[in-house]
């Protein structure tokens, strides 16, 4: 089974403010090391899908150079690989991306070229990590024209997610786009794995009318008239471009070992661009408590219940606490950070506190404060 | 063609290092955390712009082998030069292993000469350092040498151990005495040298047929380079430079990582070392974890106490287990209220709860000992110690080994497990 995949990475994230204004939401580091595309573009390698586009539009240079040419994932290749997929300028027509349809639309000589038969788009801002080829075996055994990967709604806002209501067999019977009342008891976690060939149909049917929505213009429509299932995924599962406060939880979800077990199991590993970095060190005034820590980082300070990006300095008497610190930031001598968020290769100066109380307090790139 | 070009000899079976080296060469012996050995090696090389490098195996490549790969981890999978793994090999005439480290350079004359260099950089994959071999070649270049060691300044305590050269005022060698038993000068070669591949290259083909020859660059070449009316020069470096050839010194060295402001700084941007590493998620400490004066890599999971430690990737220190000077190789799993002290756990090794490692009396190994004397415990890999063990100090499990089958409980102070039981 050939499978195109393609990523859908163009978002700026609104309700990221700041953390998005120099980086699509796809781009945003989490946990620690990685970037949020890094899980969606994992999965799909390890489906063994050898061809992926990724879709792309705000503010993609941090985005690119995460990228590289996809050695990381195994797609460098001569055949296949990584597709960067930006908007373009052409004889006929000089726009940007108008919705998700219409950016799939304006790619479709990739559509057309490969000799995949399916394809699999996923977003780029999920975390997540799941196993792919049952969803594509159900596919098959329930004859279905699309399948969408579903979650229960437990725990998650309707009004920021796609709700779904499905029949006893699990087709899909109504689906609501980010609206107040729930339809089902599932969310749409936006991965639909569907024929080509149908794709592309549904494509030119609609694109061309002025309708540039996937789901809504697409999906929704098209309810009664193909079979669109419904596979229910049962795992962890977050979009970090939601809002900041749930930015700040999934990172804070490493801090449970269940999670993190499952995110980044030995047989299911998530690739990310390494940099080699020596192992973090832990000096004799420092410590650290219930935190992950990456690579190249030298703690001499204290810290807890806190992500610790790669390349963090924390010096003797600084005391980290409740926050999420990113790459080559230095938190000086005797300041203290409590509920924050530093962006990257922010300084917090000597003696300095800040404390972030209901919302986490956060700290733009190359800040010094 | 390029100007210089590296040969970096890798076959070093290390024999004091034990079991360490059982299954591996010392140059592919996991170091610091997460590197190898010949992570430092290349890693000069790539930081120096050399970027034709030969690696000469020989015995038990494996691993070193799977490590190299075509050389990606150092930028080294180039179109013109890279990284190039030469094992010895079979001609029309007769197959060869390695003699020695001349003639394993002699047997790839060949290969070196498709790049026409102008200077042949010989290096050893056994150490650990951090060297810009530029400096080197400007000395070279500058004393219009034909050939140039590098030597290190040692306590004269310590020359015996090194082969010395002895030098005058214009740091041109005078003498070169292989491991003196009374030695004369400070300065101890660190068996790296710069030639002029027109220089080396018949003096290489005159020793492959002396037959009365060992064939080594420190017993063969360099004597007869100070005989002979050459311009043989020493230039003097002043860096860290381990040679980690023993476990002693194994241990010490990666021990001193801990400490603050080590020698060997890993953390320096400028001057960065590759590696081959598994993709882990970052270190995870637990509620109860106590950590310090410790290196902690990726995909580690800490519940315990580890002081003065370095924990590799993927290791695991379930509760109420304390670690104190220690080195703890990839994938370890250590139980819950084990003791662990002054000891090297080899890869993937499992010790169950409430184990007690390195404790015991100083006792000299009696089967082996130049090899554990030092008080350091070795566990080699892949071991199964059972729970509620006991393995004394100077003492050593061989690699692979389950003590749970084999019944054995307490491996006391001095003593070595082997597969035909405690020694």
């Amino acid at each position: 089974m050939k499978i195109l995949g393609l990523i859908l990475a163009g978002e700026k994230g609104q309700n990221l403010g700041k953390l998005t204004n120099k980086r699509a939401s796809a781009a945003v580091p989490i946990a620690g090391k990685y970037r949020a595309i890094d899980f969606t573009l994992s999965n799909m390698v390890r489906a063994g899908i050898k061809k992926v586009g990724v879709l792309t539009q705000y503010n993609p240079r941090s985005l690119m150079d995460h990228l590289g040419s996809g050695r990381e994932w195994d797609l460098d290749r001569k055949n296949g690989g990584l597709y960067i997929l930006q908007p373009y300028v052409s004889e006929a027509s000089q726009l940007w991306y108008r919705g998700t349809a219409d950016a799939l639309h304006q790619n479709i000589t990739v559509l057309r070229r490969g000799d995949e038969d399916y394809v699999l788009i996923g977003s780029g801002d999920h975390v997540y990590n799941i196993d792919f080829t049952p969803v594509f075996k159900y596919h098959l055994s329930t004859s279905a024209d699309i399948t969408i990967l579903t979650k229960s709604s437990e725990g998650y806002d309707p009004s920021f997610y796609g709700t779904v209501k499905t029949d006893e067999n699990e087709r899909i019977i109504d689906f609501k786009e980010k609206e107040k009342e729930n339809t089902g008891d599932k969310i749409n976690l936006g991965v639909y794995f569907m024929n080509k060939k149908l794709m592309m149909d549904l494509l030119y049917s609609t694109v061309p009318n002025g309708k540039y929505d996937l789901v809504r213009d697409i999906i929704i429509p098209n309810i009664e008239n193909l079979r669109i299932m419904s596979y229910k995924f049962s795992g962890y599962w977050r979009n970090v471009k939601k809002s900041l406060i749930e930015y700040k939880r999934t990172n804070m979800d490493m801090l449970n070992p269940e999670v993190l077990n499952e995110l980044f199991s030995p047989q299911r590993k998530i690739y990310t661009k390494l940099k080699d970095l020596a192992p973090p060190k832990i000096t004799s005034t420092g410590s650290v408590v219930n935190s992950i820590v990456a690579d190249g980082c030298i703690v001499s300070g204290k810290v807890y219940n806190s992500v610790i990006f790669r390349n963090v300095n924390v010096k003797a008497g600084a005391i980290v606490d409740n926050s999420v610190v990113m790459e080559g930031s230095t938190i000086e001598e005797g300041s203290k950070i409590v509920n924050c968020i530093l962006d990257k290769n922010v300084t917090i100066r000597t003696e300095r506190s800040y404390i972030g109380y209901e919302e986490p307090l956060f700290f733009e790139k190359w800040q010094v404060v | 063609m390029s100007e210089i070009i590296a040969m970096v000899l890798a076959g070093g079976q290390g024999t004091r290092l034990g079991v360490l080296t059982e299954n591996v060469v010392k140059p592919a012996v996991p170091f610091g955390g997460k590197y190898r050995i010949i992570d430092f090696t290349l890693s000069n090389c790539i930081n120096s712009s050399i970027y034709t490098v030969g690696v000469l195996t020989q015995y038990r490549p494996r691993v070193l082998s799977t490590h190299l790969g075509v050389g990606r981890d150092w930028d080294m999978d180039r179109k013109n030069g890279g990284l190039f793994v030469l094992s010895p090999y079979a001609a029309a005439a007769e197959g060869e292993w390695y003699k020695g480290t001349a003639h394993a350079i002699a047997q790839n004359i060949d290969f070196i000469d498709q790049f026409s260099p102008q200077y042949v950089l010989i290096l050893s994959g056994d150490h650990v350092y951090s060297m810009d071999y530029n400096e080197m070649l400007d000395f070279h270049i500058s004393k219009n040498a034909d050939a140039t060691i590098s030597c290190i300044r040692v306590p004269i305590s310590e020359a015996h151990r090194f082969g010395t050269v002895i030098t005058d005022n214009t740091s041109k060698v005078k003498e070169f005495e292989e491991k003196p038993k009374n030695p004369r000068s400070q300065l101890a070669s660190m068996g790296i040298y710069i030639f002029n591949w027109k220089f080396l290259r018949p003096l290489l083909i005159e020793d492959s047929q002396n037959e009365k020859s060992s064939h080594d660059f420190g017993k063969d070449i360099m004597p007869k380079l100070v005989a002979g009316d050459n311009n043989f020069y020493a230039y003097e470096f002043e860096g860290y430079w381990r040679d980690v050839g023993t476990i002693e010194s194994f241990w010490e060295a990666n021990i001193d990582l801990t400490r603050s402001m080590p020698a060997l700084n890993l953390y320096d941007p400028n001057w960065r070392f590759y590696t081959h590493s598994a993709e882990m998620p970052p270190a995870f400490f637990g509620n109860d974890a106590e950590v310090v004066n410790s290196l902690t890599s990726e995909g580690c999971i800490v519940h315990g106490r580890v002081e003065s430690t370095v924990l590799f990737q993927g290791v695991t220190v379930k509760k109420g287990t304390i670690l104190k000077n220690s080195v703890i190789m990839t994938n370890v799993l250590i139980g819950e209220n084990c003791i662990i002290e002054d000891s090297i756990i080899g890869e993937n090794s499992i010790i169950g709860d409430n184990s007690k490692i390195g404790i015991g009396d100083r006792i000299k190994n009696e089967k082996y000992p130049n090899i554990y004397s030092d008080g350091i415990s070795v566990v080699g890999e892949g071991v199964t110690v059972d729970e509620g063990s006991t393995i004394g100090k100077n003492s050593s499990i061989g690699n692979f080994l389950n003590t749970k089958e084999m019944r054995i409980k307490t491996v006391p102070s001095g003593k070595n497990l082997r597969i035909d039981g405690v020694v």
